[in-house]
């Protein structure tokens, strides 16, 4: 029926479809369709950007105007994978450029990013409009100046958690004056310092500005002033909320914070003064749905639990464990619409007064809406899970870090499997699952048994023979990304279906039991995917033997080949 | 409980691995240590060096355990990137654990840097009890002597001298003021060649 449209009808209601996965769908359905498609994408989501080429990417989709890339695998966050490794952006952005794509957005996560790479950004997309950095690296402010000076329409700036070296120049004040169409601007992972004046007066400038994020060097009293000229902002990250309770500066604040009736989000306190009282924000809490305090280091447990208090209408939460099990057990009584829930470590490798299953089991009996869950504790037991299990069936996400890697029950001193196997069989929607503490072949069993939704699995320390790999490639028919540390998997599991990997996006392997020979053989049988190995080893003289354990192996399907920036260490097999 | 965890521990071929002790800065491998003791595995300390000269501070994810009362080898260890958290989080952790001073088990990192090394390297004041541990490993780190400390001439003679900045951004010579005090107020070390410290030794 559809063939009878004329494609400006198809095209139409081809808008409507916003999503990357179905308008992948669309794109197979027909060679009509897939043509109109191709022609009216401008979204792209590239998960891995050695997957293809930039050069191909553009001719299939000529009007892209907006880019999302992912550049190293996800345990580079972990420090796993060598400094230099790859995911630089330059090749892309210089594509891009020479193609005369009108490119307007670009989402960059895990990638490296050159001053160079920014300045040909920002010279070369008169309508380009927003820019995103997650995680990246291998910039400084002089990049961040190109940007401000030269994007002319720009609506977005969001840099999280980047490591970026600061220049001291002021690149904040590199927005002209007629720049005015700011949304967003995040700069909270910078360390210098920027022109206060020069931030108020773009505040000023920009009436649709709904997001601000300040960084560290942003004192109180210019704080109080920038929330002056935006009663409008809905997501504030605060930068230092050191002050002196007496001093004018912070009753003035006070009275501001009175005013700001739009904010939703609240983030940052990335420097408190000791004993810090939040009493100030209680005001706000009532509207907040979002609230981010896993960087504000200094703030108690107690003042912790007196803020969520008022939090009624949370849906997301990032908080650091000194809130304790007894402050989630409030935060359950309290945040009845909460969604997502974030409990960061306060100190890496534990701290006494941090959370158990006591506060998850809490959460679980208090939050039933929540589907998203990160947790760090010191320890989990099988009846916590299951009863966690039971209360939340819609988690979509579920990452459980206990941060002794092989702890067992803490009751009954068996490992977790029963516990992680009543949560896969329980949450049916369940997309993304990492595991911790003490874990037999068994738990990935389960997983393979009724984890159907599964995207993206993250094992470390876990099973005892290559059935448990097994298991899960051969269950878990949507798996996309599979990253395992330190478990006794082998070629055996690498081996038994190669053709499975060709459906996933990627698969890391680190200190586990795979062999060069088995990478060599596995990357002969599928041209398809690029096997590469990292051999750290300073020694000169050392050559790949076939017997040779693998320290690292990270594979990942591509229509691209070898690539060719890979440094000394990376073999591609 | 035991039985098991030995099987588990064979399973994953521990005598590959090789637990290294050692003061920060000595070779080290990376391994995965057990102690007999525990039931669960410790981690390996480990200092990462950053190349390119680079003085962003990046991806370091080192910590350590003081546990007062592990004087003894084995140390605890630990290992490489676990817990899961990401080393931009783990390090502003650390940096703020620094300027309170308090550590928490945290550590107390300070950049060391050293005339002509193409990296720079860190090191955890709160691992040191006293100038003399802190100068031997330094010493070893960069493979130089310092010599004597005297408080008129300072390390005069040697071909290095430890020097550190302050909290006020002055940049001092090691060895002047109580122990304590230099490890609240030093921000970073720097080694300088005896003639460049030269001015800070004669006052």
């Amino acid at each position: 029926m559809m063939n009878y449209f004329p494609d400006e009808v198809i095209e139409h209601i081809f808008d409507y479809v916003a999503s990357h996965r179905d308008r992948n769908v669309l794109s197979l359905v027909c060679k009509s369709w897939y043509r109109i498609e191709r022609w009216t994408r401008q979204r792209v989501f590239i998960g891995n950007c050695y997957s293809i080429t930039p050069e191909r990417l553009i001719r299939r989709f000529p009007g892209l105007k907006s880019l999302t890339l992912k550049g190293k695998p996800h345990f580079a966050d972990f420090s796993l994978v060598p400094y230099d490794w790859g995911g630089f952006v330059y090749p892309w952005i210089e594509a891009l450029a020479k193609s005369r794509v009108g490119l307007e957005e670009l989402r960059l996560k895990r990638m490296v990013v050159s001053d160079e790479s920014l300045e040909l950004l920002s010279r070369s997309f008169t309508h380009f409009k927003s820019l995103v950095l997650v995680s990246c690296e291998g910039f400084t402010t002089d990049g961040l100046a190109a940007i401000a000076a030269n994007c002319r329409f720009l609506r977005e700036l969001d840099l999280q958690e980047n490591e970026v070296e600061d220049h001291k120049g002021q690149w904040l004040s590199c927005f002209p004056d007629s720049c005015t169409s700011l949304v967003s601007l995040n700069f909270a992972c910078l360390k210098g310092e920027v022109s206060l004046g020069a931030l108020e007066r773009l505040v000023a400038r920009s009436p649709n500005l709904k997001s601000l994020k300040l960084n560290r060097s942003v004192p109180l009293d210019a704080l109080q002033r920038i929330m002056m000229r935006a009663p409008q902002l809905a997501d504030l990250g605060i930068g230092s909320f050191d002050h002196d309770p007496e001093s004018e500066a912070y009753i003035k604040l006070k009275n501001t914070i009175l005013k700001c009736r739009s904010l939703t989000s609240l983030s940052g306190f990335l420097e408190v003064p000791p004993h810090c009282s939040l009493a100030a924000i209680y005001p706000i809490c009532p509207n907040l749905t979002s609230l981010n305090l896993s960087y504000a280091a200094g703030i108690q447990g107690s003042e912790l639990i007196k803020l969520v208090r008022h939090c009624v209408k949370l849906q997301r939460l990032w908080i650091m464990d000194c809130i304790g099990d007894e402050g989630l057990g409030v935060v359950a009584m309290t945040c009845k619409y909460l969604q997502e829930l974030r409990v960061f470590p306060s100190a890496p490798y534990g701290n006494p007064a941090a959370v158990t299953e006591k506060g998850l089991v809490a959460i679980s009996m208090g939050c039933p809406k929540l589907h998203s869950l990160l947790y760090f504790c010191h320890q989990m037991t099988n009846a916590a899970l299951i009863t966690v299990a039971k209360n939340c069936p819609n988690f979509i996400r579920f990452r459980l870090c206990i941060l002794d890697a092989l702890k067992p029950d803490a009751d009954t001193m068996q490992p977790l499997d029963e516990g992680f196997g009543a949560i896969v069989q329980s949450c049916r929607q369940l997309r993304r699952l990492s595991l911790s503490g003490r874990l037999t072949d068994q738990v990935f069993l389960y997983i393979g048994m009724y984890a159907e939704q599964l995207e993206m699995l993250s094992i470390a320390f876990a099973g005892e023979s290559d059935k448990g790999m097994l298991y899960v490639l051969n269950g878990c028919k949507k798996l996309r990304k599979l990253e395992i540390r330190d478990c006794p998997f082998g070629n055996m599991a690498l081996l038994t279906d190669v053709g499975k990997y060709e459906t996933m996006r990627s698969l890391w392997m680190s200190s586990c039991e795979v062999t060069v020979g088995a990478c060599k053989s596995l990357a002969k049988k599928m041209p398809m995917l690029n096997v590469e190995i990292f051999n750290e080893n300073e020694q000169e003289d050392c050559s790949l033997e076939d017997g040779q354990r693998v320290e690292k192996m990270y594979l990942y399907r591509t229509l691209a080949g070898k690539r060719k920036d890979a440094p000394e260490y990376v073999w591609t097999l | 409980m035991d039985n098991s965890l030995r099987s588990y521990e064979k399973e994953l071929n521990l005598e590959a691995t090789e637990l290294r002790l050692g003061l920060p800065g000595s070779d080290q491998k990376r391994s995965i240590v057990r102690t007999k003791k525990r039931s669960s595995p410790e981690a390996c300390e480990e200092l990462e060096c950053m190349s390119k000269g680079n003085v962003n501070s990046n991806g370091s994810d080192v910590t350590s355990d003081h546990d007062q009362d592990n004087v003894e080898p084995p140390k605890k260890a630990r290992v490489v990137g676990w817990p899961p958290i990401r080393s931009y989080r783990k390090n502003n952790l650390q940096q703020k654990k620094g300027q309170e001073g308090e550590g928490e088990g945290a550590g107390m990192y300070v950049k060391v840097s050293m005339a002509g090394a193409p990296y720079l390297r860190k090191i955890d004041l709160k691992f040191y009890k006293s100038y003399p541990e802190l100068l031997k490993t330094l010493e070893n780190m960069f493979k130089c002597t310092f010599g004597e400390y005297s408080e008129r001439e300072g390390y005069n003679g040697s071909e290095y001298a430890p020097t550190y900045e302050d909290k006020d951004g002055d940049w001092m010579l090691v060895g002047d003021v109580p122990w304590n005090m230099f490890v609240s107020s030093c921000k970073r070390l720097r080694i300088m060649k005896g003639s460049e410290a030269k001015g800070l030794g004669c006052l």
